[in-house]
């Protein structure tokens, strides 16, 4: 059955099954590689990407539950050579190890500033806090934000 | 060069990976075989790979390519090694392409793994640079007319006065076609340009923005997507499944059933997934309750095991002098604790015309190529192995395993490119775990306050059941139908160790024997876990010393010097000390406290003290460590930055080791299932980190990658002692026991 997505303002027809999650549409259908498979169970935010404003699971959003709503992943943000303040703050603080977590931990910053354009080191932490880095990074991220955050003021 | 990778489609993909061969040189490993002559010793990987074109290649298009056996994991390994090849050949870092760990076309360096990339690799690829160097400036003065030493290179161009050529120029006539005699001395430290400098990862922009960066996110013309379906516990025995009904489901392109092993294959991933969830739950296993007790009872257990015991290091010296001498004795523990990379492992596997090739996150695609062929019962040479980055490998984790799965599955398939990719169940429950430890530290105190008498015994699993050795160390390989066996585990001898790696003390003790007690049944898989035994052994070794100074009535850092001659560990301590503000027996007050600890990594790596400051919750037994503040040597640093991401890295996982992570299971099966089971370190539990650098131009570098997991561990430690009065001595400090000790 085909199910129509809005991504980076763009319309996608999804032939799959209504409960299949966003993440393998994402991932396999529209060919985006940003949001990653970390457990499948909402728990390490890997796959996160922003749906009408919100920060989102993926890998626990049905595909149906979603149509017509406004996603936007990090390949919405910007490219290597046109990076978002974020991705381009994350290249400057050499923010990642092995980088798996890195899509996840933008686009949960982008909906916090989003929010709150200047949030304090204590709001970034509790923001991400539910955002699982294994490498031990998480004092470049939140450096990271905190750079993003002051470029745009 | 940058963005194109960054932004690669699929052909550009395959290029890298692989598709397109290039002309290295793969002769050397049969080289280094041959009975006589024996070849001169060269240095680094080098030496098992001779051929300087091995190495790298000047091109005339104005870049350079440069081969390596290690594999990017995420330490930024590539970006280090381009540094040295920059530098050695007076060319722009830029124009360094940079091919990894391929059995099609790189050098065979075994494993990437003990923090020796820098050590092995780097060192060859400095002397493969500063002899090809000067094999293009001898064809430069030939054509320039000009004496090689009036000659002078700036990013390739070669100048003498007015006339000038290029290694591009040259390439063609440059013959790396032959065994390097490192008979050219590399750069001395003062004349780097590259190395030293922080140079930014090549791979960050591409993983920031989506690009094709991970095996994950491999996508080949045909591919199907696959999963594993394991057995309910570690020997269970498949009684029955429903194959038929799941040959039915929507999608499903094969259904593998060998032995214990089973897998599916579908058009479509969450297909795939449904599938395996439907197989799972019709299969019918006979288990058996053959896992170890939990708890306490589990060092009790180790303890009773038939063990392999061994004097690893022992020394007889002078006795105690006359007067009182007080002895000291303390047990500690470590549990069974995961890799849990935040990617679960994957590969992609294709059987065509009888020739396997796997993508692969391996740490070694030599010694997987290896042990694939004798599962699948195919000749090595059918098989490829090319390495393609995972999410963040801190050892031997599920890389080998999914890579055999993924080609168990592509012969069912017939032709099809699949990628299987293990749900986060599989890593938690199948991954081989870093070993359960005890340790045994005892010592005298002779009257002024100096250790005379020493020992430290060890309990442990293995710590390397790689791929590699005799039999098959793959899993699948394990629960097929005709089933290989594991190759009988083997611990590294000292000085470097694995079990007791770290356990024999870098101090000045008159006296000591050092026993390990080596239990090579596992009734839960164990292998390489960052560190191997170090960091158990090390906890236990520097928190035991506090406790020494403690008895003795000594400040910890005075104690430790007074014990330490090697003045590059003496200066990193009083680095450490000075930067952190280190006040000499200092108390805690109760709830917030400090504590130190020290390692030489290896005894042969790098040199890390750390500093960790604890705030202790006596209410809810919560440990938050507040800041970590380290002092590194190693060596000659070639990317300070990188360095210091890599030491960060491993405080705040040895952190969340040391308070946080337990492998649990019942007597039958594992019940570590996911994040809910195995919670590790989040974004407010994380301390604040400084780290101070001392560079050793003058000195080879050392490896980092597992320099301050073992002193951060004993530094926190240390620091509840030093806050609460009370020792912890088994980790990890979780809630329910700092609350428990301090009740």
């Amino acid at each position: 059955m085909a199910i129509t997505i809005t991504v980076n303002g763009k319309q996608h027809s999804v032939d799959a099954a209504p409960d299949t999650p966003l993440l393998y549409a994402l991932r396999n259908d529209l060919e985006l590689n940003g949001a990653k498979f970390g457990c499948g169970l909402a728990q390490c935010g890997a796959c996160t990407v922003i749906i009408e404003g919100k920060a989102v699971r993926s890998c626990a959003t049905p595909l149906a539950s979603v149509a017509g709503k406004a996603i936007t992943t990090i390949e919405g943000l910007g490219t290597s050579a046109r990076p978002h303040a974020l991705q381009q703050a994350f290249v400057e603080e050499q923010a990642a190890q092995c980088g798996y977590c890195a899509s996840g931990m933008i686009m949960t910053a982008k909906a916090l500033l989003d929010k709150n354009p200047r949030p304090t080191e204590a709001q970034i932490k509790k923001a991400l806090a539910a955002n699982l880095c294994r490498c031990g990074t998480h004092n470049r991220i939140v450096r990271a934000i905190q750079r993003a955050a002051k470029g745009a003021a | 060069m940058k963005n194109k990778k960054f932004t690669a489609g699929r052909r550009e993909f395959l290029q890298q990976s692989g598709a397109i061969m290039v002309g290295f040189s793969l002769a050397p490993a049969a080289f280094a075989q041959q009975p006589a002559p024996k070849p001169a010793p060269l240095p680094g990987s080098l030496n098992a790979n001779r051929m300087l074109d091995s190495w790298l290649r000047i091109n005339p298009n104005g870049t350079v390519t440069v081969s390596t056996g290690k594999a990017e994991l995420g330490q930024g390994i590539l970006t280090a090694l381009a540094q040295i090849a920059a530098d050695e050949l007076d060319v722009g870092y830029e124009r360094i392409e940079m091919i990894s760990a391929d059995t099609s076309r790189s050098p065979n360096e075994g494993m990437t793994a003990g923090s020796l990339s820098v050590e092995q690799s780097g060192t060859a690829i400095r002397y493969a640079a500063a002899e090809a160097r000067d094999i293009l400036l001898q064809l430069a003065a030939a054509r320039l007319g000009v004496a090689a030493d009036k000659l002078v290179v700036a990013d390739g161009t070669v100048t003498a006065g007015g006339a000038k050529t290029t290694y591009w120029d040259l390439a063609q006539n440059a013959n790396l076609k032959r065994e390097a005699t490192a008979r050219i001395k590399p750069k001395a430290p003062a004349r780097h340009q590259v190395i030293g400098k922080s140079i930014q990862r090549r791979d960050i922009p591409g993983k920031v923005t989506g690009g094709i960066a991970y095996v994950q996110d491999m996508r080949l013309p045909g591919m199907v997507f696959g999963r594993v379906v394991r057995p309910a516990s570690r020997r269970a025995q498949l009684e029955s499944c429903d194959e038929a009904a799941v040959r039915r489901m929507p999608g499903v392109v094969a259904v593998v059933r060998d032995g214990n092993f089973l897998a599916v294959a579908a058009e479509r991933e969450e297909q795939a997934i449904k599938a395996a969830y439907a197989l799972r739950d019709s299969a019918k296993w006979k288990e058996s309750p053959d896992l170890p007790p939990q708890g306490m009872a589990l060092y009790e257990h180790l303890q009773k095991l038939p063990s392999q015991d061994s004097v690893v290091n022992s020394k007889v010296g002078a006795p105690a002098g006359g007067g009182q001498v007080s002895t000291v004795e303390a047990t500690y523990t470590r549990p069974y604790q995961c890799h849990a990379s935040l990617g679960p492992s994957c590969a992609v596997a294709q059987l065509k015309d009888d020739k396997l090739t796997v993508w692969t996150h391996s740490q070694g695609v030599y010694p997987l190529r290896q042990h694939l062929a004798r599962v699948m019962r195919m000749p090595e040479p059918s098989v490829t192995a090319i390495h393609v980055q995972g999410a963040g490998c801190y050892g031997h984790n599920g890389a080998d395993d999914v890579a055999c799965d993924a080609a168990l599955l592509a012969r069912a398939i017939k032709g099809r490119p699949v990628k299987l990719q293990w749900m986060r169940e599989d890593e938690f429950g199948w991954e081989p775990y870093g070993s359960a430890m005890v340790m045994k530290l005892k010592a005298r105190l002779d009257e002024r306050g100096h250790v005379v008498d020493w020992q430290h015994d060890v309990w442990s699993h293995p710590h390397s059941t790689r791929p590699g050795g005799p039999g098959s160390n793959l899993l699948a390989g394990l629960h097929i139908a005709n089933p290989l066996s594991m190759g009988a585990p083997v611990n590294s001898p000292q000085p470097s160790g694995a079990a007791d790696r770290n356990a024999v003390p870098l101090y000045e003790f008159p006296n000591q024997r050092i026993v390990l007690h080596y239990l090579p049944e596992m009734p839960l898989r164990t292998s390489a876990l960052r560190t191997l035994g170090a960091y158990a052994n090390v906890f236990s070794l520097e928190s035991f010393i506090d406790e020494l100074a403690a008895a003795a009535g000594a400040d910890p850092v005075e104690f430790r010097l007074r014990h330490l001659k090697d003045p590059r560990a003496r200066a990193v301590i009083e680095a450490a000390a000075q930067k952190a503000g280190w006040k000499p027996k200092q108390k805690g007050d109760g709830s917030r406290g400090r504590g130190f600890a020290f390692a030489k990594y290896k005894n042969l790596a790098a040199y890390v003290a750390v500093i960790a400051d604890v705030e202790v919750d006596r209410r809810t037994g919560k440990v938050q460590v507040m800041k970590a503040v380290a002092a590194v040597d190693a060596g000659l640093i070639i990317n300070p930055d990188g360095l210091s991401n890599q030491i960060e890295g491993g405080i705040i996982q040895s952190t969340s080791w040391t308070l946080k992570e337990q492998v649990k299971f019942d007597r039958q099966r594992v019940l570590t299932q996911s994040w809910a089971d195995y919670p590790i370190l989040t974004f407010p539990e994380v301390p604040a980190v400084e780290v101070v650098l001392l560079n050793r131009p003058d000195e080879r570098s050392l490896g980092v990658g597992e320099g301050s997991q073992g002193p951060t561990a004993a530094a926190i430690s240390n620091a509840v002692a030093n806050a609460t009065g009370k020792r912890l001595r088994d980790l990890p400090f979780t809630r329910e026991r700092v609350k428990a000790a301090l009740a």
